[in-house]
């Protein structure tokens, strides 16, 4: 009985779970003003590509796309050189002052992001980078949370194995290289799939820095559709549909990796 | 004789500097450098001529704060995202629990899939979502009020009704975060020994005894930090509102980033808007500071 009653609830709070995704691909399916009507209906009568076809060739979908790709791209691979290189600094190099400018950063994860948004935006005006890829990609090319997840998987290398490599005459950077990033490998897909999956889901900043449609991430030209095209269910289901599928494919084939990185993260409360 | 021990300890500073300096670099110029600025900048009347040109920048000491303090929108912005926090939070935390206690229970079947699928919200686009959420929500055509047509309660426009739109948007909040959450107390669950368990029991604990002896004052250190990361989360309420109500209807979900996003950078006032951030980073260091003191009284 117990039994019965842990699954039976399980399975319909998984289904009240997925129901608004499977009604979104559902909906992004039908046919022009089928999602809009009365008493409406859960599958299309007959399904459609068309509102695809039309973010492609009319919304210039396909340019926020491309737009989202590189930006998190990039942002992933900055990131894992980065991050990589600032962790194992925190976590295997000997210096002075090393726990107290960690503990410091550390600290500084509890300030909102937004906070420093306005004079951001003006210090990237200043020098030009304001509607470009690059004012999306630099703030987000180093942080601390990434900083962060690296040094705690590093502690647990085995200094003897650095400082038989020092004995042996390799430079620091052959040991961070060809000894630390491949026994690292591990969290370094946690930190990738990370990273690319909030720069791919980042709304505010790319909304504020990039000015110009063409210059839009899939977030930003899904956000500027609802304003002009709101009667338009179905097509707002595809726009949809495009920007959610891909980190959801991502998610559903690395999530082993993903979740290990929230424990990581977790551990240290 | 190799290098000295000296030597080695001179190579391995000068490394960490190098291996430091872009990440921190970059920490530094783009995230803690603007922060500080902000505070400068909220003590100016940066506007839209100062935009043209700096020269027309003053300062005007607190005057942006005043007046915001004075400012019925502010409090409007400040209340409904406490509302959203306090009431939004502490509920994904509770469904977040309910549903690690279901997925980790002994009987429960297929418990990979299941995790799966309560977690797949999490990783989704907050503004493709709330896009769709926009539509479930819809007083006529939404699911919603065709689940209530079921039970025959007339039709809510849920994002229409000052009073319901606050509430949809925490619905939505819900979903899309309990399954963060979630996995955390499932961790935290399952490192909890299985001995204290089997000693209540022979103590004649009931389920629910055991779960309020055991399982709860286990939990105490998750609680904190699920409370804190929940806490910041929500009090940076944003694109929901923005995408499906604009802040309407009548101001019902205008939240305090919202607040700053509008004055900031679509009316220009600069200043003004970061004497909002600042005011918005204060009300995160005290939730912070709040949940951590709590968690030491308790101890």
């Amino acid at each position: 009985m117990k039994t019965f009653i842990v699954n039976a609830l399980l399975v319909i709070t998984a289904l009240l779970t997925v129901m608004p995704l499977v009604w979104m691909i559902s909906a992004s399916l039908m046919p022009t003003g089928e999602a809009t009507l009365f008493p409406p209906r859960f599958l299309p009568s007959a399904p459609t590509i068309a509102h695809y076809r039309e973010l492609f060739t009319r919304m210039n979908f396909g340019r926020s796309f491309t737009n989202s790709m590189i930006i998190a791209a990039a942002i992933t691979l900055f990131s894992l050189f980065l991050n990589s290189m600032a962790g194992y600094a925190f976590a295997k190099l000997r210096f002075s002052g090393r726990d107290r400018l960690f503990n410091l950063l550390v600290a500084a994860l509890v300030i909102p992001t937004q906070v420093g948004m306005l004079p951001l935006f003006l210090i990237l005006k200043s020098v030009h980078l304001v509607n470009s890829y690059w004012g999306v990609i630099f703030p987000s090319m180093a942080t601390i949370f990434g900083i962060f997840l690296i040094r705690q998987f590093m502690l647990s290398i085995p200094d003897d194995l650095l400082d038989a490599a020092r004995i042996d005459g390799a430079g620091e950077f052959r040991i961070y290289w060809s000894i630390v990033m491949p026994l690292a490998r591990p969290v370094l897909v946690t930190l990738a799939i990370f990273m690319f999956m909030s720069a791919w889901n980042d709304f505010m900043w790319p909304l504020i820095v990039l000015t110009d449609s063409a210059r839009y991430t899939l977030p930003v030209a899904v956000a500027n559709l609802v304003g002009e095209h709101v009667q338009d269910t179905e097509l707002m289901m595809a726009s949809s549909v495009l920007t959610v599928l891909p980190v959801l494919i991502l998610f559903l084939a690395l999530q082993r990796h993903y979740i290990a990185g929230i424990m990581v993260g977790s551990v240290k409360g | 004789m190799g290098p000295g021990a000296g030597d080695v300890a001179m190579n391995e500073r000068r490394a960490a500097i190098l291996f430091l300096a872009p990440g921190l670099a970059i920490i530094l110029l783009f995230f803690l450098l603007p922060v500080g600025a902000s505070l400068l900048l909220s003590i100016t009347d940066f506007d839209i001529y100062a935009l043209a040109d700096v020269h027309n920048v003053r300062v005007i000491a607190f005057r942006n704060y005043s007046q915001l303090l004075g400012d019925a929108l502010f409090w409007k912005a400040l209340g409904n995202t406490l509302y959203f926090a306090a009431v939004g939070g502490p509920l994904t935390v509770i469904v977040s629990l309910a549903m690690a206690l279901l997925v980790n229970a002994k009987t429960a079947r297929w418990k990979p899939l299941f995790r799966t699928i309560y977690f797949a919200p999490v990783v989704t686009t907050v503004v493709a979502v709330a896009v769709v959420w926009k539509y479930l929500y819809h007083p006529k055509f939404g699911l919603f009020n065709r689940g209530l047509e079921l039970l025959h309660i007339p039709p809510i426009d849920f994002l229409g009704d000052p009073h319901w739109a606050m509430p949809a948007i925490i619905l939505l909040s819900i979903w899309k975060n309990f399954g963060y959450t979630m996995i955390i107390f499932v961790a935290a669950l399952q490192a909890i020994p299985e001995e204290l368990y089997e000693a209540a029991r022979i103590d004649g604990a009931n389920a629910i005894q055991q779960f309020r002896h055991v399982t709860l004052p286990m939990l105490g250190p998750t609680f904190v930090f699920v409370g804190i990361i929940t806490a910041i989360g929500f009090l940076q309420l944003f694109p929901e509102p923005y995408v499906m109500t604009g802040g309407g209807p009548v101001n019902a979900t205008l939240s305090v980033v919202m607040l700053m996003y509008e004055q900031g950078f679509k009316f220009w006032k600069m200043g003004y808007a970061a004497a909002v951030a600042f005011l918005l980073f204060l009300v995160i260091g005290l939730a912070t500071l709040l949940q951590l003191k709590a968690q030491k009284a308790r101890v």
